[in-house]
């Protein structure tokens, strides 16, 4: 072949594929184009040696304090975070049981025609998240139990398949998120507190691989145990079931009760 | 080894999702494991110490500001870093221009040509005892890469020092891949020029793919 170009030359060193055999066959028989790869090869390797200055043992921390003033909270409006497309599927779920609720509220209406409609509003809005929130800590109930009983087949299994649990989880996720944010909106403190616990696990178990080893297992069962979580989600699931019963015989008393919940 | 980079981006997955959920200080740990990096890129880029933190200050910023638009699954290090290069760009770029505007002001030269940090770097024709000081090369080294234009200077710390492929460099510049190709190798030709006269011509280094 005819001597390859520098552009070529350079090409060829940074391990590019085109005509590689031949510039390398060519390169065992020619002095001169061996010299000019090996000039160039000099300079990468003293531009390769250039350094760049160490920022000093605490650089991190120097980052965050400067960073950490510019940075806005990230506290979005309530009615904001359900807009945003990807919620748009729970939004209309809890669509659903708005109606559901407004229905409810008229036939509660009729029967009790003393209800005042201001009473009635409050009332409706606690009924939903009561409901769908009682809903939600049954699901994820179930994907904590299977998650703390799950086992490797046997001893010699070396991966144990949490796939299923974890897109659950991922979905639990985003309705967990809302949730959480309406029942602060809400001023229900100790549920919101419970399902930010609960957030922190299935975010946990979301991102776990797909497939994990026994002792990742049992990580993520020990990080399910410490939290105690599945035990807060079962009194807090029986609580909103007792609350949802309450609201059927008396409801002007279910926000008292809230708020007494909440103190203790 | 493997597991480890895959457990590192599970870890950095989870505090995006925290400060998406409202922790604002879950952003410290996505800080605390790739600013070291971010700052490597930009002095890099950039060449001083000013510019430098004043990129990795933005690239952080912006990866915050920008996070609900990140793709869960995707490296958060990676994202980061392409904000940093792209700001050190449009920073250097804008530089450049009132770099080039005091100049202007201030040497009106002839022909331009003094002016051509390459150009003064051939013409110093430094003694052999310099050349061997290692502090020497480096400030020779540094207006080599000064010389480039941004594109090159990019182009070439993302490929030859940062490992990064072409087309996330193409990705950078917003140009092809054939495009950015031709710019690292623009780039090597030109510190290539201004660089050889300086090195020991008696010691070449052994080249990649000549061994046998």
């Amino acid at each position: 072949m005819t001597h390859p170009t520098e552009e070529q030359l350079i090409a060829y060193r940074d391990g590019e594929n085109a005509r590689r055999e031949e510039i390398a066959a060519h390169l065992r028989e020619c002095g001169p184009c061996r010299n000019q790869l090996e000039r160039i090869e000099a300079v990468l390797q003293a531009l390769g040696e250039f350094p760049a200055p160490d920022p000093g043992e605490d650089y991190e921390q120097r980052v965050w304090q400067r960073l950490a003033r510019k940075l806005p909270e990230k506290q979005t409006r309530w009615w904001q975070m359900w807009l945003e497309p990807r919620r748009l599927a729970t939004a209309g779920a809890v669509l659903a049981l708005v109606v559901a609720a407004f229905v409810m509220g008229r036939i509660t209406k009729q029967v009790r025609p003393d209800t005042t409609a201001a009473a009635t509003e409050e009332q409706v809005r606690e009924r939903i998240l009561v409901v769908a929130v009682g809903e939600h800590l049954g699901k994820s109930e179930m994907v904590l139990v299977e998650l703390a009983n799950a086992l490797p087949r046997d001893a010699n299994q070396k991966r144990v398949n949490i796939s299923a649990e974890q897109h659950r989880a991922g979905d639990l996720l985003e309705e967990n998120r809302l949730y959480r944010q309406t029942a602060l909106q809400q001023g229900d403190t100790g549920l919101a507190s419970v399902l930010d616990e609960l957030e922190r696990v299935l975010v946990d178990v979301a991102h776990s691989p797909d497939e994990v080893t026994p002792a990742q297992l049992e990580s993520i069962q020990k990080r399910i145990a410490a939290h105690g979580i599945l035990f807060k989600v079962r009194v807090v699931g029986k609580d909103l079931q007792q609350r949802q019963d309450d609201m059927k015989t008396a409801p002007a008393q279910s926000r008292e009760q809230a708020r007494e919940r909440n103190k203790t | 080894m493997k597991e480890s980079v895959e457990s590192l981006r599970e870890t950095d997955a989870i505090a995006v999702e925290r400060v998406l959920a409202g922790d604002r200080d879950a952003y410290r740990t996505l800080v605390d494991r790739h600013s070291r990096n971010v700052h490597r890129l930009a002095y890099r880029l950039t060449g001083n110490a000013h510019d430098t933190e004043d990129v990795v200050q933005e690239a952080f910023l912006r990866a915050y500001q920008k996070l609900g638009q990140f793709e869960a699954r995707s490296n958060f290090g990676t994202w980061v870093y392409r904000i940093a290069a792209n700001y050190a760009i449009d920073r250097m770029r804008q530089r450049h221009k009132e770099d080039a505007r005091r100049e202007f002001r201030e040497t009106p030269g002839p022909d331009g040509a003094e002016r051509n940090p390459v150009a003064l770097v051939r013409d110093e024709s430094p003694s052999p005892e310099r050349l061997m000081q290692s502090t020497q090369l480096r400030r020779e080294m540094e207006r080599a890469l000064n010389a480039l234009s941004y594109a090159e200077r990019t182009a070439f710390v993302m490929r030859h020092w940062e490992g990064c492929g072409i087309e996330e460099i193409a990705g950078v510049l917003k140009s092809n891949t054939s495009a950015a190709k031709n710019t690292v190798f623009r780039a090597v030709q030109k510190l290539r020029r201004a660089l050889e006269p300086f090195l020991d011509a008696r010691t070449p280094a052994k080249a990649m793919g000549t061994e046998g």
